[in-house]
């Protein structure tokens, strides 16, 4: 289990598969990435030599992209934004409702999470 | 699908010209607006529209943030009234 740019430690995959591990590369990036760096796609991440590790390491960080902890952060920042200036979609995310104009009559599920039935309260007094 | 660069962004032309007559006198007014389609460029920083929603005109102040958002954005046309006239009602 390699360690690569402090926390992530992708498994004993194939190393294509294993880079999108970390949070902001995907399956179109981590083979970029290994292009760039010059390794073999099919070996097994374990099997990597510090050399190749640090290879990908500085392709990585060449390429600009934000990883992890930056891009969370960014992302955050983009809703904060969003929502401080009291426009439709931070009001959308505030509330925890579809932003881009999807129907919420139904579905939307992913947004609102799991139903939460209210139902009929029957009267207690009577019976 | 946006919208072409070509064209830049699309801003109504008679806002632009409440602005800049409201800059050379140096007065700050709000401007009543229905342009909700008009993006917020920023010339429109420091100003304050009334956006139209459909109902009452919305006052929006514009900061420096809100450039590129559309004055729409900033008016809510749609109001949520609560759920929950069951629960008062049906229970009695």
């Amino acid at each position: 289990m390699p360690r690569l740019l402090g926390v992530d430690i992708p498994g004993d995959k194939r190393v294509e598969a294993s880079l999108p591990y970390i949070y902001g590369i995907g399956p179109k990036t981590a083979k970029r990435v290994l292009e760039q760096a010059n390794v073999d796609v099919n070996i097994r991440a374990k099997d990597l030599t510090p050399t190749q590790i640090g290879d990908i390491i500085s392709a990585i960080t060449a390429s600009k992209l934000p990883i992890e902890g930056d891009l969370r952060r960014e992302i955050q920042g983009n809703l904060k934004r969003l929502q401080a200036i009291n426009c439709y979609r931070g009001i959308r995310h505030r509330r925890g409702l579809p932003v881009r104009g999807q129907r919420t009559s139904t579905n939307a599920r992913t947004r609102k999470g799991p139903r939460k039935t209210v139902g009929v309260q029957r009267a207690k007094d009577k019976k | 699908m946006g919208r072409s660069l070509k064209k830049g962004p699309f801003v109504a032309g008679h806002l632009y010209e409440k602005i800049d007559k409201m800059n050379a006198a140096a007065v700050k007014k709000p401007i009543k607006t229905w342009a909700r389609s008009s993006m917020i460029v920023p010339d429109f920083v420091g100003h304050t529209f009334l956006v139209h929603n459909g109902k009452i005109f919305a006052s929006v102040f514009v900061t420096e943030n809100m450039v590129g958002h559309k004055l729409g954005e900033f008016s809510p046309t749609r109001t949520f009234k609560k759920h929950g006239a069951h629960t008062a009602k049906v229970t009695k």
